[in-house]
């Protein structure tokens, strides 16, 4: 076939371009507008890239597409193996479109070691695309280990005042959980090789693999973990306020932005289908979490001074939205997650942005600071505002129908979980707006913040996009709905077919998911656009 | 067949260990007549040795070669000898420069080296207990004098007396097991003591016990497991550099070699007697290694814990017990010696008499100072922590892979969260390079300068570890048919 790797030039295209620059010898000033450009052009190519592979994406298609082969540790059934779907599609585009964001975000701010910044970033952007379309659980892995070095050494050496101890925690909470899972894929791939003879590490092949309850309850457990910690879920969240609060703009960009749905991801590309009957076991436990972190986070979020950190929190509140519609496992609530996985990381990507900007010109981020910048930057305030709306999902921007659609799947699942997570809803818009009157409206109160610039050309180059994006998103969600619903489908049908018990466990109305599915596919993507789109 | 054809081939099984033995007399013979004040490249003649034994480990590769059937040189003991000469090269390449820093005596360094290497490439491929017993005796000797070659240096003499003290006393362990093992079967050849316990398995009586636990006790002291490290970290500590990476990693090498042989083959079917100790000593060693390396200042006293807790993993796969497990062994091998002389081979380059780079503290701001000598490094501890795409990762999931094989789940999972631990204190050195504000004194003492051929071998290591991490398929195919072939 003379068809292109698509996937393997998206994961090889950012490391190949960051052993370019790791080559050009350190210099000056000069060199570093070098330095940033070429990074920047390559990860707009990545972008391309992403856009690329979009094109070829057959939306019709259930399973994964465009994917490559080749043996690797072949003694161990260990594979080469990348491929999309319609879930991983979508992350690996939000992954190329924010990482040119946030290396343009921190053009002016970030100032030493221009070189070894992009080179990580970029490295880094090689490794998350990696993690989603890796279909071997031992690349997988090596993704998902490989991917802490570069974020390591972002937080740590461009961040904040506390940048160490966040960098440290960083790490050694993603290892902790992660290394736990690494004996458990160890554990499947033995035991695929006690159950067919051949050791494997293959995706496809576990999906295959018929493994007891009293086992699969361990191995989702080690799995769920590893992945909550990512997220994160609430009593596993406390690595996430330090790190996204000491990281560089750019850091907390791509933390909050990409590496966050590593764990939703992984929960729902992973630790639900390959081990169903004890994830349809531990949902409610998920789920109860989940609706925990959504008021926790929204609480804690409304008393934060410090606008990072309210960000931050307002994070694990989102990221419980996610993972309550994937506990939901049906269709709507799936959906919704993998929308509001795009969503957050749009709307979180831009509020880090723009908090960056905002701490770029008075280098603090303390709300009590700030006031009245309405009458100072006008047009960057008017774009705050925008990204503002979009996370506390105004109808008509992109928040709205990712949690609409977690509701409504969550709903239909259990009404009372989705009643508790509605009031992260109506939170989200106190905790949000209320920062917001604080910071842009009133008179100016401190002298500091008068004669402040207004966004600039290069700014409004980053926020644009991002606003675009999200008012896009909010309009026409089928475009990005309809490619992902087959993939969708063949998890919650495969969870259906597992644990049938579901129905019986779940006070939802439905006859039986196993023949619900396909029905409300249809109408929950139809009819979605309507409420939001007229307002 | 005629008499001398016959010795020609009864000697073919030593002819690696032959060449590195001739090195190190020419190396001691080089210095013997070197006039006061002359310079001799006597590291070349090592390097010759060295490369004269390479090449004859692999014409030997899949003969079996025997000698005088105390010695067999299968794949699997050339594959611990090619090991083995590669830590000697890397380490004579490194030794060059801090030999002449440090003032140590050049000729008796690397005639030491070289006896040294002898007997752990003997011990290698030593099927009889007494040629094991003897082998360890020569490097043992060998390493206590390297210990204590910084003669002016009191902690140095400290730390070789205390060595010596307590190796002496393993020894004597060993020798103990030696002789029971004898009084029982009537040989010391491991095929007869194979057959032995063969014979009397399970139920091996007392004596057999008491000869195991002896020999156990043996190794577990040359492979620093928990309680009988207690002379690592001050031997490490007051060793020149160079040679601590030297014998953190050599003496595993040749040690778990033998291990495997004596533990896996001859008292292979007392299996359920040892694994209970053989698994405290590992979940012991594990735990010890990274939890006191966290609190260590001093580098080359966290390394020396890093290298305990190496010990446990490989420990773990032993354990294991299966072809899995010692494939895991040799490729571990590999992976730990390239990474640890390298990382030891950073300090010492860093390291000089006016301008000591020891402690922790040492290292801030390396990153301005010496980008490439902290990337280096940076790369070297990562890789020992197992992050991928580093070959460290690789020789973990090995490892954990034949844990878990072997439902050893406990040694598995105790594995990863101590490795997460030791990622702890490997992330403080990486810290104080990268991310601790520059020291305060105002202009820090010049770093030596890196010569080139280190340079090149630091280079080359990380390519190694690379080429390993990435792509490890063929390593880890010659090192599985190695144990194939034999076991």
């Amino acid at each position: 076939m003379a068809v292109a790797p698509v996937l393997t030039i998206l994961i090889a295209l950012p490391l190949a371009a960051a052993a370019l620059l790791a080559a050009v010898p350190d210099g000056g000033g000069r060199r570093d507008a070098f330095v940033r450009r070429f990074a920047l052009g390559a990860s707009l190519a990545e972008l391309a890239a992403a856009l690329w592979a979009w094109s070829r994406f057959d939306a019709s298609q259930p399973g994964f597409q465009m994917v490559e082969r080749a043996d690797w540790i072949p003694s161990f059934g260990i594979q080469y193996a990348v491929g999309v779907d319609g879930i991983s599609l979508f992350l690996v585009v939000l992954t190329g479109f924010l990482t040119p964001l946030a290396l343009l975000g921190s053009w002016r701010s970030v100032h030493k070691k221009v070189k070894a910044f992009s080179v990580f970033m970029l490295v880094l952007e090689s490794a998350m695309v990696g993690v989603f379309l890796a279909l071997d659980m031992f690349l997988f892995y090596v993704f998902w280990d490989a991917m802490l070095i570069p974020m390591y050494f972002l937080i740590g050496v461009w961040g904040y005042e506390r940048r160490v101890y966040a960098a440290v925690k960083f790490i050694l909470f993603t290892m902790a959980g992660s290394v736990l899972m690494l004996v458990a894929i160890l554990t499947v791939a033995y035991l695929h090789s006690a159950a067919t003879g051949a050791y494997s590490f293959g995706y496809e092949a576990w999906l295959r693999l018929a493994l007891p309850k009293g086992t699969q309850v361990w191995l989702f457990l080690a799995f769920a973990v590893a992945f909550a910690i990512k997220v994160p879920l609430f009593p596993f969240h406390t690595w996430l306020p330090d790190a996204h609060v000491e990281a560089p703009t750019a850091g907390s960009v791509i933390l909050a932005g990409v590496l966050l749905k590593m764990g939703t991801y992984g929960l729902l590309r992973f630790a639900f289908p390959l081990f169903p009957q004890a994830a349809a076991e531990f949902a409610p436990a998920l789920a109860v979490l989940a609706v925990v972190g959504i008021v926790y986070g929204a609480l804690v979020a409304m008393v934060q001074p410090d606008l990072k950190k309210l960000v931050a929190y307002s994070s694990v509140s989102h990221l419980g939205f996610v993972v309550l519609g994937i506990a939901a496992m049906n269709v709507q609530g799936v959906q919704g997650a993998v929308y509001q996985m795009l969503n957050h990381g749009v709307s979180t990507g831009a509020l880090f942005l723009i908090v960056g900007m905002l701490s770029d010109r008075r280098h603090t981020r303390l709300i009590a600071e700030f006031g009245g910048l309405k009458h100072v930057m006008p047009r960057l305030v008017a774009a705050f505002f925008v990204i503002t709306l979009s996370s506390i999902g105004l109808p008509g921007l992109n928040g709205f129908v990712g949690e609409f659609l977690i509701l409504l799947g969550a709903f239909r699942w259990n009404p009372w979980l989705a009643a508790a997570a509605a009031s992260g809803v109506i939170l989200s818009a106190v905790y949000m707006l209320w920062m917001f009157q604080r910071v842009n409206y009133g008179s100016v109160t401190n002298p500091k913040n008068e004669g402040l610039p207004d966004m600039d050309r290069r700014e409004g180059w980053v926020l644009v996009p991002a606003i675009a994006m999200a008012v896009f998103m909010g309009v026409a969600p089928w475009v990005f709905l309809r490619p992902m619903t087959p993939a969708v489908e063949r998890i919650v049908s495969r969870m259906a077919e597992a644990e049938p018990a579901r129905a019986g466990t779940a006070p939802g109305r439905e006859p039986g998911p196993a023949d619900v599915p396909a029905a409300l596919a249809v109408t929950g993507v139809e009819e979605e656009p309507g409420p939001s789109g007229p307002r | 067949m005629s008499s001398v054809s016959t010795i020609g081939q009864v000697l073919n099984g030593i002819v690696p260990v032959m060449c590195v033995t001739l090195a190190g007399i020419a190396c001691m013979l080089a210095e013997a007549f070197r006039r006061r004040g002359e310079r001799m490249p006597i590291g070349g003649l090592g390097l010759i040795g060295l490369a004269g034994a390479g090449a004859s480990a692999v014409l030997l590769w899949g003969r079996r070669a025997g000698c005088l059937g105390v010695a067999e040189a299968d794949d699997f003991g050339l594959f611990v000898q090619l090991v083995l000469v590669g830590i000697g090269v890397l380490t004579i390449v490194f030794s060059s420069d801090a030999v002449e820093r440090e003032g140590l005596p050049a000729g008796e360094y690397y005639a030491l080296t070289m006896f040294a290497l002898a007997g752990m490439m003997l011990m290698a491929v030593a099927t009889d207990l007494l040629v094991i017993f003897l082998a360890l005796e020569v490097f043992s000797l060998a390493l206590y004098a390297m210990t204590g070659l910084r003669r002016r240096v009191y902690a140095s003499a400290e730390g070789a007396f205390k060595y010596f003290i307590l190796g002496g006393f393993s020894s004597a362990f060993f020798l103990y097991g030696v002789a029971f093992a004898f009084g029982l079967s009537g040989s010391t050849h491991l095929d007869r003591l194979a057959a032995h316990v063969q014979a009397h398995a399970p139920a091996g009586g007392l004596l057999l016990l008491v000869a195991m636990g002896l020999l156990l006790a043996g190794f577990a002291f040359k492979v620093a497991a928990v309680p009988f490290h207690m002379w690592t970290p001050d031997a490490y500590e007051s060793a020149p550099t160079v040679v601590t990476g030297f014998m953190s990693t050599a003496v595993k090498a040749a040690a778990f070699a033998a291990f495997i042989r004596v533990f896996l083959h001859a008292f292979g079917p007392l299996r359920a007697d040892w694994l209970p100790v053989v698994w405290v000593l590992a979940i012991c060693t594990m735990i010890l290694g990274s939890v006191v390396g966290v609190v260590q200042v001093n580098l080359k006293r966290m390394l020396a814990y890093s290298s305990i807790a190496h010990g446990g993993y490989l420990l773990v796969a032993l354990a294991s017990g299966d072809e899995v497990g010692r494939a895991a062994i040799l490729f571990y091998l590999v992976v730990y010696a390239v990474t640890n002389v390298g990382a030891f081979a950073v300090i010492a380059l860093l390291d000089s008499r006016e301008a000591p780079m020891l402690t922790l503290d040492d290292y801030r701001g390396l990153w301005h100072r010496s980008p490439f000598l902290s990337g280096m490094l940076a790369v070297f501890l990562l890789s020992l922590g197992g992050f991928p795409p580093f070959a460290g990762f690789v020789a973990k999931w090995y490892v954990f892979t034949a844990a878990v094989r072997a439902d050893q789940y406990a040694l598995a999972i105790v594995g990863v969260l101590t490795s997460v631990v030791s990622v702890f204190f490997y992330l403080r050195i990486i810290v104080m390079m990268y991310m601790a504000d520059k020291a305060a004194e105002a202009a820090p003492a010049a770093l030596p300068r890196v010569p080139k051929p280190a340079a090149a071998a630091l280079w080359l290591s990380v390519a190694a570890l690379l080429y390993l991490g990435v792509l490890p398929t063929r390593v880890v195919e010659i090192a599985a048919r190695a144990v194939a072939s034999v076991f």
